[in-house]
């Protein structure tokens, strides 16, 4: 498997049920340290092989390489797994135009750059499975984090968009939607009933590679909770403080 | 943030360490002073420091190498046994020192040099580590070992988190054939018998340890179950132990001394009538406590103590006889009581608790003033004793019982970090930073 953005705490622990299972995975991150203490954590636990590659994903003209890169390692690639993504300050967006395009950059212009790549490659294969994390908040925009909201919804619609383009092609794509989750991204947040550790949602999605389709909400519970907010009618939500 | 024991609520700025390379700078960047927390199994104040800062170590959880020839594991400290017996036991390696509870992360084992119940044939879980990094919040790093630094390392095992953050560590391993283990249990109903038991079973039995039910002292005799075990040469594969929870219960304490009687008392007749061998699975024997997650909720929102002393060989059974009889006059039963013989290698830490010996635990329901004033009275005979109490347990042991039980508390002072301290330092080293 091919997992991008490698030392994401969701991604590793999806990582690791591979690595356990004696999987060969491929690694790409931007920071080469951690790079190589995810890659011999996963060597520890079992993984068939492991191969690492650096790549900030901003630097969209290094993607053909380093996915070219992990296609040949192993010759061929069963799943990609696209998690990077980062989780900007509202307040400092609504401040400045110049970090709300950074958000954008990573979470959407990076990844539907790098789903591109990867649709490419999978077509050409004729089969693969390809899942991107998204977001909730991808399924309304909401005052306090719309950015990075508006953000994730450009990676939905594509994924669902490339999806339908893929269908009888062998190519399975999965947007995967995990709720709140404890990891280094949300350290600052008070946590309580409604959140998960990244080795129960992880769990979800090993399970949704294998056999999913679609979009995977996880926990599950979260599916119907996003259906209600995006049934509430505008006039009403518009005075709602989410 | 409460420890096992949930006798108090600590607050505290947290500073997730989130891997071994950064940990040193966002230790050397916060508000200090700081404490380590790992998975916060210890019962009393150890880990907690109210008003300070906490680093939380559980996400350095990375693997660095294992080894299957050698046995030699290298990780990260927030790793928890569960996760190296879960990786390594399928490949015929064996923790070579386990607490009562799987749920303990490598540094926090190395902090408290936790002990096993084949303390008389493998010491402490210091005496299996072969070297680890510490990180100072001065920025500074030290690689310890037994041979290198080895001042640091003796004053790290046992250093109840005092001497820096660990931020890895080495561990060699112990061979077994499988996941089974092969166990004994004899009734015993006197103290002499105990210890007779002890002597016979620990000479060709690895691991030892007895429950007594120090609520019953039938003509003033302690009675008890002694368990001994030894891994099997069964390899066939361990079922799963079920998952249970004490989670859902009301927030009352469920322990009282006639529910602690009862268990007690039920307790004693199965084992007096059960099987006298058997071959169990390694977590049914070596971790009976960790079939119920949070089973510490049982003792209600005020918490309990668990009070563990250590007494010299010299003089032992009369000492652990005076610890009962004050126990069974309070009236405050204890539901879980432990006995079990210490060997006499040379302790791994500085300061670590183990010493030849007996030590004994008990687990008491926090009733205020009434459990210090019994633990007033036992204090006294375990000091009398030349014994001390284990920090890892500790809530309320004051500072000259500390320095009476560990001489070498003046010596440890000096690998102190100055930037940590904890509840309990405060309270151990009080007026002496
Ligand atoms: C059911 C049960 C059974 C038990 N049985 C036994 C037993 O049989 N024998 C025994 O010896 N103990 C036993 N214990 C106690 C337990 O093993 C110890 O308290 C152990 O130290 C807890 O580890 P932890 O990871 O939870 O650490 P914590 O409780 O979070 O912390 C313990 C100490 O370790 C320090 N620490 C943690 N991580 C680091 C680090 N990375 N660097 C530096 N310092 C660090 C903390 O500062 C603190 O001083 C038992 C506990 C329970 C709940
Ligand atoms: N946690 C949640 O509650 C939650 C909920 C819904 C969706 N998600 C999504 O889940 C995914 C994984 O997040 P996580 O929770 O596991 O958090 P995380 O551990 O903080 O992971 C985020 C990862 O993105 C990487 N990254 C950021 N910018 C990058 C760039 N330019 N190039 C390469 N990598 C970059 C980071 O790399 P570094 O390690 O180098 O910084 C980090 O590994 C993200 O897409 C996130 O939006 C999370």
């Amino acid at each position: 498997m091919l997992v991008i953005g490698a030392t994401s705490a969701i991604a590793h622990a999806v990582a690791r049920r591979y690595a356990a299972r004696g999987a060969r995975v491929f690694l790409v991150a931007r920071n080469a340290t951690l790079l190589a203490t995810h890659g011999a954590d996963l060597t520890t636990r079992g993984a068939g092989a492991v191969g690492t590659r650096v790549l900030d994903a901003l630097d969209v003209a290094a993607h053909g390489a380093a996915l070219d890169a992990a296609f040949t390692a192993f010759g061929g690639l069963d799943v990609a797994l696209i998690a990077h993504g980062v989780l900007p300050d509202q307040a400092a967006c609504e401040r400045s135009v110049a970090e709300l395009l950074d958000a954008f950059d990573v979470n959407a212009r990076s990844t539907v750059a790098l789903m591109s790549g990867l649709a490419q490659r999978f077509e050409r294969q004729g089969s693969g499975v390809l899942a991107v994390i998204s977001s909730p908040a991808a399924d309304r925009g909401r005052a306090s984090n719309f950015v990075y909201g508006a953000s994730k919804a450009a990676v939905s619609v594509f994924a669902a968009g490339l999806r339908q383009r893929l269908y009888g092609r062998g190519v399975r794509v999965l947007t995967i939607v995990p709720g709140f989750v404890d990891t280094p991204m949300t350290a600052s947040f008070k946590k309580g009933l409604l959140w998960a550790s990244p080795e129960k949602v992880a769990a979800d999605i090993d399970a949704a590679l294998q056999r999913g389709f679609g979009v995977v909400y996880t926990p599950w519970f979260w599916r119907w909770i996003m259906l209600l907010i995006r049934c509430i009618p505008e006039r009403v939500y518009v005075r709602m403080k989410l | 943030m409460s420890s096992w024991g949930r006798l108090s609520s600590a607050l505290h700025e947290t500073t997730w360490l989130q891997d071994r390379t950064s940990a040193a700078d966002r230790i050397s960047q916060t508000i200090l002073p700081g404490i380590a927390i790992g998975n916060a199994r210890s019962y009393g104040d150890v880990c907690l420091n109210n008003g300070g800062t906490a680093w939380r170590t559980r996400r350095l959880d990375k693997f660095i190498s294992f080894d299957p020839a050698s046995g030699l594991l290298e990780c990260e400290a927030g790793v928890t046994l569960k996760e190296i017996t879960d990786l390594v036991l399928p490949q015929g390696w064996f923790l070579p020192v386990t607490p009562g509870t799987q749920y303990v992360t490598v540094g926090g084992a190395i902090a408290n040099d936790v002990h096993g119940k084949n303390h008389h044939s493998r010491g402490s879980f210091g005496d299996h580590v072969t070297g680890l990094t510490l990180l100072r919040t001065d920025g500074e790093t030290i690689a310890c070992g037994p041979s290198s630094n080895a001042e640091w390392f003796r004053a790290t095992v046992g250093g109840m988190g005092l001497t820096g953050i660990v931020a890895d560590a080495g561990l060699q391993l112990r061979r077994v054939n499988g996941p089974w283990v092969d166990s004994q249990v004899d009734i015993f109903e006197s103290l002499e018998q105990f210890f007779e038991l002890s002597r016979t079973q620990g000479a060709s039995w690895e691991y030892t340890v007895a429950w007594i039910d120090c609520m019953a002292m039938p003509g003033g005799r302690a009675r008890g179950v002694f368990f001994s075990g030894r891994h099997s040469d069964r390899t066939a594969p361990v079922p799963v132990p079920k998952a249970r929870s004490a989670a859902w219960l009301p927030p009352v304490c469920v322990v009282t001394t006639r529910t602690s009687s009862l268990f007690n008392a039920l307790y004693f007749r199965r084992h007096r009538q059960g099987v006298q061998r058997a071959t169990q699975p390694y977590w049914a024997f070596f971790y009976p406590l960790d079939a119920i997650s949070e089973w510490n909720r049982m003792y209600g929102p005020s918490g309990f103590y668990q009070y563990q002393c250590v007494v010299p060989e010299q003089g032992q059974l009369e000492t652990v006889r005076a610890l009962l009889e004050v126990i069974k006059a309070s009236g405050a039963g204890s539901f879980l009581s432990v006995l079990k013989t210490f060997g006499a290698r040379p302790p791994a830490g500085l300061m670590s608790f183990p010493m030849a010996g007996t030590t004994l635990a008990l687990d008491f329901p926090n009733k205020g003033e009434e459990s210090t004033r019994l633990f007033a009275r036992l204090n006294a005979l375990v000091a009398e004793a030349g014994g001390r109490l284990y920090p890892a347990k500790d809530a309320v042991m004051s500072a000259v019982m500390f320095c009476n039980g560990y001489p070498q508390a003046e010596q440890f002072r000096r690998y102190r970090d100055p930037g940590i301290e904890s509840d309990m330092s405060r309270r151990l080293f009080a007026g002496r930073q």
